[in-house]
């Protein structure tokens, strides 16, 4: 029954918009039903062969997803290791934490025209503003995770004489998992943030790129279609990796729920 | 079997160092169940870490059957008195328990096949696919023993084991590591707070007095063997046994000289079902 009144307000949120669009007659807010049509016609009236994609949104789409994907993808594989490492290196932590806190608040957009240099304008670019922007919470919440595994869990690997290369698998990294799971659901918003923002400062194709030609060409139907797109995706990704948690972290969940 | 000479552990330096235990020397003989009981504050877990080889001691030597103890010796297994924290919540209860053959067992089945002989050992069957959490106190503590039996040690060390378990499911457990010191031939120490168990279980009882943690005294328990919870409490000599250790831990005078050792148990109920 909850999810049928949830599902009722959203219905209700989108009627309302449709309405009050409907009456104002502006040309910025463009009704939820045009959107939806200029999405559809745009995107999704593909043949059925190709999922229904049209070429725009094989050229567009997916090239952003795969930017978000690379970058994360990046962010993770040096992010996870040296935080586990840093981790369990209190000493050098206590060294390095100033550079990472100050790394960390740096605003990666303004990052971007030194990527732009380093890279060119294009993926690279892109990728490397994603990667460099999604990494701190991963790595943080990892060094976090690995440096506060409970001290009675670490005896017992040590009691019962495993190695340090199974007390790593089966004691530390399972430890620190639920807390760099907490900053990979951070990344991932960050990552289609940055993403729409590198698309913007330079691009040939991408999500980014439609909304920037939109935008030149004052066609707000066009506009308002990329940014719910934006939104549908970024539910869809966080809804994935909510499953994969689920999954991955079934003995953590569990517990919360007692 | 497990000499220790004259053991000491100071944490910290010079002035400011607390000493937890201060030259403790004590025996354990080929299939003795000892149990050192003491208040809290009087480093018995400190000696059983050290005994176990997790920590190493300021002073003093650990010596199992002839060699130094310097870090976790083979044959020595551990229970710890916090089964929710020593058990791992991501690893199923089966695995839990293989965990320590990995070492020595290469093949997967094997090591199922040996947990869940472990688990059935200690009264546990069909739970080998769940989560620890999933299971009660009791049995999680169940777990944990079945645990530190599947690797077959020759010495269990026991840290206030049944700490955190009420009352009915504590004095199953301890007739649980009689049946299973009968059944195999294992030398145990057990560190408890607790006087009537270290007498029930115990062939001897090392009193430790705290602040630095000392002996104060060791005693024979000749109680007829099997233990009984109810018909075993009754006799003059349990009593007796128990009073003594009693004074001996409240002092001369009769005072408590630590934060009172006789209420350590329901103390401990109350902690632990919070």
């Amino acid at each position: 029954m909850r999810w049928l009144a949830r599902g009722l307000v959203l219905v209700a949120g989108v009627g309302g918009w449709q309405l009050w669009t409907s009456a104002a007659g502006s040309a910025f807010f463009p009704r939820p039903s045009a959107i939806v049509a200029r999405m559809y016609h745009l995107w999704f009236s593909g043949p059925a062969a190709h999922l229904f994609l049209t070429p725009n949104a094989t050229g567009n789409i997916l090239p952003s997803l795969g930017r978000v994907l690379a970058g994360l993808a990046i962010a993770t594989a040096i992010g996870v290791p040296l935080g586990i490492a840093l981790g369990r290196s209190p000493a050098v932590t206590g060294y390095l934490n100033p550079l990472l806190q100050f790394a960390r608040a740096l605003p990666v957009v303004t990052l971007a025209p030194v990527f732009i240099v380093l890279f060119k304008i294009g993926t690279d670019m892109e990728v490397a503003t994603i990667a460099f922007g999604t990494i701190w919470p991963i790595l943080l919440n990892t060094i976090d995770g690995a440096a506060t595994v409970d001290p009675v869990q670490l005896d017992t690997g040590r009691a019962f004489r495993l190695s340090a290369g199974q007390r790593l698998a089966w004691v530390i990294v399972p430890a620190a998992l639920p807390k760099a799971f907490a900053g990979f659901r951070l990344s991932l918003s960050l990552a289609l943030i940055l993403m729409v923002f590198a698309e913007l400062v330079g691009s040939s194709n991408g999500i980014g790129y439609e909304m920037s030609n939109a935008s030149n060409a004052f066609d707000m139907t066009y506009l308002w279609s990329t940014i719910v797109l934006l939104g549908i995706l970024g539910y869809l990704l966080n809804a994935l990796l909510g499953g994969a948690e689920r999954l991955i972290l079934a003995w953590h969940t569990d517990k919360e729920q007692g | 079997m497990l000499e220790v000479t004259d053991l000491t552990k100071a944490y910290g330096r010079g002035d400011a160092a607390h000493v937890a235990i201060d030259r403790v020397s004590l025996g354990i003989a080929q299939g003795e169940l000892v149990s050192i009981v003491g208040p809290s504050g009087c480093g018995k877990s400190t000696l059983l870490r050290c005994a176990a080889g997790l920590i190493t001691p300021t002073d003093g030597r650990v010596v199992l059957r002839g060699e130094p103890v310097r870090q976790v010796p083979d044959g020595l297994a551990v229970v710890f008195q916090d089964y929710g924290r020593s058990l791992y919540p991501w690893l199923t209860v089966r695995d839990n328990v293989a965990l320590p053959l990995r070492r020595t067992t290469r093949a997967r089945a094997a090591r199922r096949e040996a947990a869940d002989a472990s688990l059935a050992a200690v009264g546990l069957t069909g739970v080998g696919d769940k989560h620890p959490r999933q299971l009660s106190g009791g049995m999680q503590q169940r777990v944990a023993i079945a645990r530190a039996l599947a690797a077959d040690p020759v010495l269990l060390l026991m840290d206030e084991p049944f700490g955190s378990v009420d009352a009915q499911t504590r004095e199953d457990l301890e007739d649980l590591v009689l049946r299973v010191r009968r059944e195999r031939d294992i030398t145990i120490l057990l560190v408890t707070h607790d006087i009537d168990e270290s007498v029930y279980v115990g062939d001897r009882v090392i009193v430790l007095t705290a602040g630095p943690g000392r002996v104060r005294a060791a005693l024979p328990v000749n109680l007829p063997e099997p233990r009984d919870q109810i018909t075993t409490k009754e006799l003059p000599e349990f009593v007796r046994l128990r009073t003594e250790v009693s004074r001996l831990i409240r002092g001369r005078d009769g005072s408590v000289e630590h934060d009172g050792a006789g209420q350590g148990r329901s103390d401990e109920r109350r902690a632990g079902s919070e």
